[in-house]
């Protein structure tokens, strides 16, 4: 390679976590430094708006982006970069799928603000304060970001070319990633960078017995068994869920809440997990059980969106809550 | 409203429901013509994601019908897809959406009757409810 390439980061509507990720690959960032000159990455150097502005368009060679699109700003941004770049990596499941700002789509711009600034139990707000996309100061006019009513993934905003799902995205998946890129040896576009199988197909625990007599939430089980968590009652998102992390939850004891997005070929991830569920729970005596027992049954399941759709709202088939 | 013809997608399974809307046909029952049947071979086959992709598309009621409990030609399905049915109405009541949406009925092959009074019931209640809201959403 005789000239290094172009790298360029940038978060959106995220928690950071992304950027963190791109340093859990621990001394493998030297070999990534050697092979790529990072341009912009608001996070780690100081570089400004303008000076993506004034670079050639498809200057950069790779940008990675995460979070989810909820402003103005983030939707600017994602436009420009999409412009200053030859290729796009929705980085993470905010970008890739919504992720958990995501789930503001139970809600609207009025209800989000109506909790941050005005209801939320530590806020002190008289004079019922809400801010505006712009402001008149005696020093002149002062503009901040528009709040959207729906969250949006990056592929709803601008054309994207890679995803690495995941919260975050596992290291394992970014150097894959990466070594594609500096080799130049890329997949199809529109690809996701990660296996095409299960959570389940690479988590240590076997399913044995298929059925569930009752959901349990992961306070209510004593103690975990190692065994399959979905078989111990617990809600493990795994059969619905993109694998490429390895089970590290599962391997925690934890259940697998879905930050892989859909497996390939399925349209909907909590679509999925539904029909999965319903398969196994109670069908230890479903020719006996009333509707009502079965209600009471399915009432385990607390937060079916919020279950379901833990990473994937924004993405889903039905994206957001109906607002009348 | 009054003259608001709602879209009703109808899943019916090969061995009972099928037949049942067939013997409604061939006994010159009459119904609602909203309905669009679609045959599969059992409830069973239904996937979540076809009734969530046909309420996304703008479809404003989707049907799904399957043997009598016990009768199910592959044991089981008709079970599977009750509580299928079952989890989608809890997923689009916290979606805001009416969960009478979608309704799961048994139909058996001798209830041709049965499955024209379904079907005009179920018609009726998406009159009331009114086009689906996710109608002409363009994204």
């Amino acid at each position: 390679m005789t000239e290094k390439l172009k790298f360029a980061f940038y978060w959106a509507a995220s928690c950071g976590g992304c950027e963190i990720a791109v340093l859990d690959i621990d001394e493998a960032i030297l070999t990534v430094a050697g092979a790529a000159d990072i341009l912009f990455w608001p996070v780690a150097i100081d570089t400004k708006y303008k000076d993506v502005e004034e670079m050639p368009d498809g200057h950069i060679d790779v940008c990675f982006f995460n979070g989810a699109i909820r402003n103005s700003e983030q939707e600017h941004l994602a436009h420009l970069l999409r412009k200053k770049s030859k290729v796009l990596v929705a980085f993470g499941s905010c970008a890739a799928t919504g992720g958990i700002p995501g789930l503001a789509n139970l809600s609207n711009k009025k209800g989000v603000f109506e909790t941050v600034y005005h209801e939320n139990a530590s806020i002190e707000n008289p004079e019922g304060v809400e801010p505006e996309p712009s402001s008149e100061v005696k020093e002149g006019e002062l503009t901040i970001p528009v709040f959207f009513d729906t969250v949006k993934t990056l592929d709803q905003t601008v054309d994207v070319d890679y995803y690495l799902p995941g919260c975050p995205p596992p290291t394992k998946l970014i150097l894959q990633a990466v070594g594609a890129i500096i080799k130049g040896d890329l997949p199809p576009k529109g690809s996701v960078i990660a296996p095409a199988k299960s959570v389940c197909d690479e988590c240590r625990f076997e399913r044995s017995e298929k059925r569930i007599a009752k959901v349990r939430r992961i306070y209510e089980v004593e103690k975990v068994d190692d065994k399959c968590l979905l078989e111990q009652g617990i809600l493990c998102m795994g059969p619905a869920t993109r694998g490429g992390c390895g089970g590290p939850c599962m391997d925690a004891y934890m259940p697998c809440t879905g930050c892989g997005g859909p497996t390939p070929n399925s349209l909907d991830q909590g679509g999925k997990m539904i029909s999965a569920l319903a398969s196994i729970l109670g069908i230890e005596d479903e020719e006996t059980l009333t509707d009502e027992d079965l209600e009471k049954l399915l009432d385990g399941v607390v937060d079916p969106v919020g279950t379901f759709y833990k990473y994937g709202l924004p993405s889903a088939l039905i994206k957001r809550r109906v607002i009348p | 409203m009054s003259d608001f013809e709602p879209v009703v997608v109808a899943f019916l399974c090969n061995w009972c429901s099928y037949a049942g809307a067939d013997l409604a046909g061939t006994s010159r029952l009459k119904y609602p013509p909203n309905v669009r049947s679609i045959r599969v071979m059992c409830s069973g086959r239904v996937d979540p994601v076809f009734v969530l992709d046909a309420l996304k598309e703008g479809i404003d009621g989707v049907l799904v019908a399957g043997c009598h409990p016990g009768d199910c030609h592959y044991q089981s399905g008709n079970y599977k897809t009750n509580r299928k049915m079952k989890l989608i109405q809890r997923l689009l009541k916290d979606l805001n959406m009416d969960p009478r949406r979608v309704r799961f009925d048994y139909i058996s092959a001798s209830e041709g009757q049965k499955f024209a009074d379904v079907v005009t019931e179920f018609v009726q209640t998406l009159k009331e409810l009114g086009p689906n809201p996710l109608k002409g959403e363009c994204q």
